[in-house]
């Protein structure tokens, strides 16, 4: 299988990454919130702590629910830690690159949402039943927004697989080209979205009416509700380095650019936290404005590249 | 070709002993179609394996015209499907549509007829048999269909298919009376850019689209598929509609010059059924309804590719022939299992409860946890999730299309892309929907309490259908040779897909990701030790009619698709400060059956009516217009 | 016995039934004039074909005896004897009916038939039958009038057969004699039947059964 496990260092590298460093990154976010509000806030590494906790800890199942409940965190973890393969960190190639990645990548994070509103509508409650709903609209807009990124990308590179779509730019010295920033700028909306970050959802939020994400997850506990919080974060690391990619300047060193990624990484969530701390979540009928406008930065970067 | 004729013959008799058993006829009549069904496999999987195509002279028919059969790979990968899901169906039909049921003699009669019409279809190769086999097929659907014909709504649409079906079959005979010299093979060049081409071509399209539910000549599918059994509704899904594509795949191979309109047209068709096709989907309250409107959705897809190839012959591009049309057919496969699949799991679930309706619906999966899961395979299938199969054929789709975005300057392609997208994100939607309402959360009235799990005669042929995903979806490389035959038939020579798509390395992420959630699972040690009520939210008393229901979950994209869909509703109006109890509804119509057609036809019917002067009812006023048409004749001879 | 003859003797049993209002007249007549036919092949002298006489036999058999037989029996079974106040009036049928002789007359001379070795008179006689049968139909109320026009146009259609009787086949012969016992079985039926609905057998009355 040419592309695998051509550089086993990087490969492991990548793999520890992609294993070891996603709870840091909510941990991040939340620190930079509390320093922006004056407080002291959670220690960095509490993700990591409430996982550990969080696996000790006997679930707790609902009457109502069935396998499936059990299906949506699985699959979610399985899907993002299969997608995690194929997006390079930083300028290292992905572990896993075939013409046509793309696709699966996109289709995997659908594997996820799909199972994970499977598992709210399994509860039989209301409220999870609405953040399920809100999630499948919201996401039928984010999706083509995500695509037309990617198919701008691909006339742009010729190629149909993340690491020469998402590297290539950088080695053509060609950054921050107009259709490079509307790129960004629609991925920036896919990434708030899918993370149910604010402005789109307010992961902290205290009433169940207005949330998406955190509402479908409500009745999860124990080693299950873990999972559904360490693959949040993971998420947070896929999608961030799909926005990195683009962003960074190869070095030429591959420790350099080891280093670019991870400090992109902590930079990325401390920019979100700073649009927590700025912003307010949008009004439920706003967001697929938000999320159109999405799709028409990343409509006008294809069509920039025409001419 | 002994073996296919064999199985023809078993399949088509498969219903006739059961006619004179007093019980058990319909595991004669699955016996006999399964066995015809192994036959007719073999057949056809020897000529995708390579065997050279067989073929057979029949008979000189009363008009002359002796007919041919031929095996080739075109019709192998057609006959396959049709087989295996209806060996399935009949299995299924044990269970489902027994001895005790009206009809259900004639029915077996009937299904062992409309699967030998469909074999007998892929492998016409002259076009009397093929018309026949068309006429033969059509009629018997239309029994099938009529299956409950107690239920007006079943008459209707019964009436519907069997008008709309007719509309296609003369289509289709003026398309046949238009070939050079009646043949039924390779058109010669230079026909598809004459005018007479031109007809021709609309003309199949016409017909076949009929057949197939392309928007806009969808609209004879949803009801019919509704009102007919369910393994019934799974074989017509499944691979009925196929028969226009089918049809349209013989068009196509036979054109060596295809005009570029022809494929920018299939291309388009199939963008407005996919997108269409879901969004109304969306907007159903009736489970096999909405099925129906997803085979309009794939059906769309399955054109998207046939546009792409079509459109990369006549650019000049075997890259995106072999991409479109191998995505095209792929899928004709792919749908085909996890359509009949959905289709055989809501049937259980439907007869089990009682009602198709979504919304009356609920919690059906504790008490039948096997055609749950079997209904969320099918679901996970269809919606193009990975590793099943519904997936490959969507990424071939994809990738035919983003390598046509690097071959030609203009980004047509960007159209297909958005919509398969769009697609995508609308059909998890609408299944999570459907899968969520009516298995997941807490029964919504008493008929889903009183549940039972479905016999083993009917979750075996689910078992199967979901094995065929799987196999499909985690090896697409098993097939990958035989779809390279069939794309070769449709005149593209071009590199074999395995080596322009990463069938392996597909499978590699596949299995890794089965892997990755069985680790997990093991991880979680599942044991449910603590079981308490679901979290309300601090809500004292919820109860089951305050979940969420499938109308509230699909509001949002309904509501986007308004301009389309046109949803109706009707309002209460409240007043005062105490409103007396009210009732909201909204349904979504469909637009070609209920706002064109059935207005247009009473239009007509009313216009008519004033000629009923006429008809008196009066006999010797009858017989006064033949003794007036006599004398009329022979003054005119004399005069 | 001539051909013409028989013709002349044909053309007659037209005015009488046309003219008479007893329906057991009516039906004695046009039984008479089903053997007549029947006899015809035989005085045109075709009885040296032996299928031709066959066919011969068959028709006397079937018009002589089956349907008066068949006929009897239903006007026994609904008691009725005459045709009261029909659509067209007996003296103005009897008009009719000689306009529309005279007109055959006419017509006969002018279509482009050819008469062959038959009787000059035979298309005339042919076409006055048929007229006949038609406006027995067309002016009578009584479903058993209605039988007897039936027959007698059947009659019109066997006159014309005879024109080309040498040529055409057996079978066809068969079918039309077989045809018209099946009409005259069934209409005894539907006889039945509107008595049993209406308690008359007035066939105004299947006009409520239009929809």
């Amino acid at each position: 299988m040419p592309g695998f496990l051509v550089f086993p260092t990087h490969v492991a590298l990548h793999l520890l990454v992609a294993l070891l460093l996603p709870p840091l990154i909510p941990g991040l976010i939340a620190k930079t919130k509390a320093a922006m509000a004056g407080r002291q806030g959670p220690p960095v590494l509490q993700l990591y702590y409430d996982l550990a906790r969080l696996a000790r800890k006997e679930a707790v199942f609902s009457r109502t629910t069935t396998w499936v409940f059990l299906a949506g965190p699985i699959g979610a973890l399985a899907a993002g830690w299969v997608a995690s393969l194929l997006i390079p960190f930083g300028q290292t190639p992905a572990p896993v690159a075939f013409q046509g990645d793309v696709i699966l990548f996109a289709y995997l994070f659908g594997l996820a949402r799909f199972l994970t509103i499977l598992a709210a509508l399994d509860t039989g409650s209301a409220f999870e039943g609405m953040g399920a709903a809100r999630e499948a609209a919201f996401s039928a807009l984010a999706e083509p927004a995500l695509f037309l990124g990617f198919a701008a990308l691909a006339k742009a590179t010729q190629s149909l697989s993340l690491t020469p779509m998402l590297l290539s730019h950088g080695a053509a010295g060609g950054r921050l080209t107009g259709p490079l920033i509307l790129v960004l700028a629609g991925w920036a909306t896919v990434y708030l979205a899918e993370n149910a970050r604010i402005p789109v959802d307010d992961p902290n939020t205290h009433l169940e009416l207005t949330m998406i994400h955190e509402v479908m997850v409500l009745d999860h506990s124990g080693r299950p509700f873990a999972l559904v919080l360490y693959g949040a974060s993971l998420k947070l690391v896929v999608l961030g380095a799909l926005i990195l990619d683009l962003l960074l300047p190869p070095t030429g060193r591959p420790w350099l650019d080891w280093l670019g990624f991870l400090a992109g990484l902590g930079a990325l969530a401390i920019a979100v936290g700073l649009v927590e701390s700025a912003m307010a979540r949008f009004r439920m009928t706003k967001v697929p404005q938000f999320l159109v406008a999405g799709i028409l930065a990343s409509a006008f970067a294809f069509l920039l590249l025409l001419v | 070709m002994s073996l296919y004729l064999t199985a023809l013959l078993l399949v088509a008799a498969s219903g006739i002993p059961g006619l004179f058993l007093r019980k058990r006829g319909g595991e004669v009549a699955a016996v006999l179609l399964s066995l015809g069904a192994v036959l007719g496999l073999a057949a056809a999987a020897r000529v995708l394996l390579g065997a050279a195509p067989s073929q057979v002279q029949l008979p000189p028919s009363p008009l002359g015209h002796p007919g041919l059969l031929v095996l080739d790979p075109v019709a192998a990968w057609f006959l396959a499907p049709v087989l295996f899901l209806s060996a399935c169906g009949a299995v299924y039909g044990i269970g489902y549509w027994g001895d005790g049921h009206p009809g259900a003699r004639g029915l077996r009669l009937a299904y062992g007829g409309l699967a030998a019409a469909m074999a007998l279809l892929a492998t016409a190769a002259q076009a009397l048999v093929f018309l026949l086999a068309w006429e033969g097929m059509a009629v018997l659907a239309c029994l099938l269909v009529l299956t409950e014909d107690r239920d007006p709504e079943t008459r209707r649409a019964g009436w519907t298919f069997l008008v709309t079906t007719h509309l296609g079959t003369l289509a289709l005979f003026a398309a046949f009376a238009l070939l050079p010299a009646a043949r039924f093979a390779a058109l010669p060049a230079g026909f598809a850019a004459s005018g007479r081409g031109t007809a021709f071509f609309l003309l199949c399209l016409l017909g076949f689209g009929v057949k197939a539910g392309v928007m806009p000549f969808h609209f004879w599918l949803p009801p019919a598929h509704a009102a007919a059994p369910s393994h019934v509704s799974a074989l017509m899904s499944g691979v009925m509609i196929k028969m226009g594509i089918l049809g349209l795949v013989r068009v196509i191979a036979w054109t060596p010059d295809p005009p570029l309109w022809w494929g920018a047209l299939l291309a388009g068709l199939g963008v407005v059924s996919g997108i269409l096709g879901v969004a109304f989907a969306l907007g159903q309250h009736d489970l096999k309804r909405l099925l129906a409107y997803h085979s309009i959705e794939n059906i769309g897809i399955i054109l998207m590719g046939l546009g792409l190839g079509l459109l990369g012959r006549s650019l000049g591009h075997p890259v995106l022939a072999v991409l479109g049309f191998g995505a095209a057919l792929f899928h004709v496969w792919n749908h085909a299992a996890f359509k009949g699949l959905l289709f055989l799991a809501a049937g259980s679930a439907v007869h089990a409860a009682g009602t198709r309706a979504l919304d009356r619906l609920g919690g059906l999966a504790r008490r039948m946890p096997w055609t749950a899961a079997a209904f969320l395979m099918g679901a996970w299938a269809i919606c193009g999730l990975p590793p099943l199969n519904g997936f490959v054929s969507e990424w071939l789709l994809y990738l035919g299309s983003f390598r046509a975005l690097e071959l030609s300057r203009w980004p047509w392609s960007v159209a297909l892309l958005s919509a398969l997208a769009l697609i995508g994100a609308l059909a998890l939607a609408c299944f999570a929907k459907a899968f969520g309402i009516v298995f997941l959360g807490e029964p919504r009235s008493a008929a889903a309490v009183a549940v039972h799990e479905a016999p083993g005669s009917m979750r075996w042929p689910m078992g199967l259908l979901v094995l065929a995903c799987a196999t499909l979806g985690l090896a697409p490389g098993l097939v990958a040779p035989a779809l390279d035959r069939t794309v070769g038939a449709l005149g593209v020579s071009a590199a074999p897909l395995a080596t322009l798509a990463r069938f392996s390395t597909l499978s590699f992420l596949g299995l890794g990701l089965v892997l990755l959630a069985l680790l997990l699972l093991l991880w979680l040690r599942p044991k449910r030790t603590v079981e308490v009520s679901t979290w309300d939210c601090g809500y004292a008393e919820p109860t089951a009619r305050m979940q969420y229901t499938a109308s509230s979950f699909a509001a949002a994209p309904v509501a986007g698709f308004r301009w389309a869909l046109l949803p109706v509703e009707h309002r209460p109006r409240l007043r005062g400060l105490f409103p007396a109890p009210a009732r909201y509804e909204s349904h979504v119509a469909d637009p070609v059956l209920d706002r064109a057609a059935a207005p247009g036809l009473r239009l007509t019917a009313r216009g008519l009516a004033l000629l009923r002067v006429v008809q008196g009812g009066q006999l010797p006023v009858y017989l006064l217009y033949v003794l007036l048409t006599l004398m009329f004749l022979l003054l005119w001879m004399v005069l | 016995m001539s051909p013409d003859l028989l013709i002349a003797l044909v053309m007659l049993t037209n005015f009488t039934l046309v003219a008479t209002s007893r329906i057991n007249k009516a039906i004695q007549v046009a039984v008479a004039q089903g053997v007549l036919l029947g006899l015809m092949p035989i005085a045109m002298g075709l009885g040296r074909h032996l299928h031709i006489l066959a066919m011969a036999v068959a028709a006397v058999a079937v018009k002589g005896w089956l349907i008066p037989f068949l006929l009897r029996r239903a006007m026994r079974e609904v008691q009725i004897q005459r045709e009261v106040d029909p659509f067209i009036g007996y003296t103005a049928s009897l008009l009719l009916c000689a306009v529309g002789t005279g007109l055959s007359l006419i017509l006969a001379h002018s279509l482009p038939l050819n008469p062959g070795a038959a009787p000059p008179f035979l298309v005339p006689a042919a076409l006055a039958t048929l007229f006949t049968g038609f406006l027995l139909l067309v002016s009578r109320r009584k479903a058993l009038t209605q039988v007897v026009g039936y027959l007698v146009l059947e009659n019109g259609i066997y006159l014309f057969g005879l024109l080309l009787v040498e040529d055409m086949p057996a079978l066809v012969e068969t079918g039309i004699l077989l045809d018209l016992f099946v009409g005259v079985f069934v209409m005894g039926i539907v006889i039945h039947h509107i008595r049993a609905a209406f308690d008359s057998t007035d066939i105004r009355h299947l006009a409520e059964l239009k929809d």
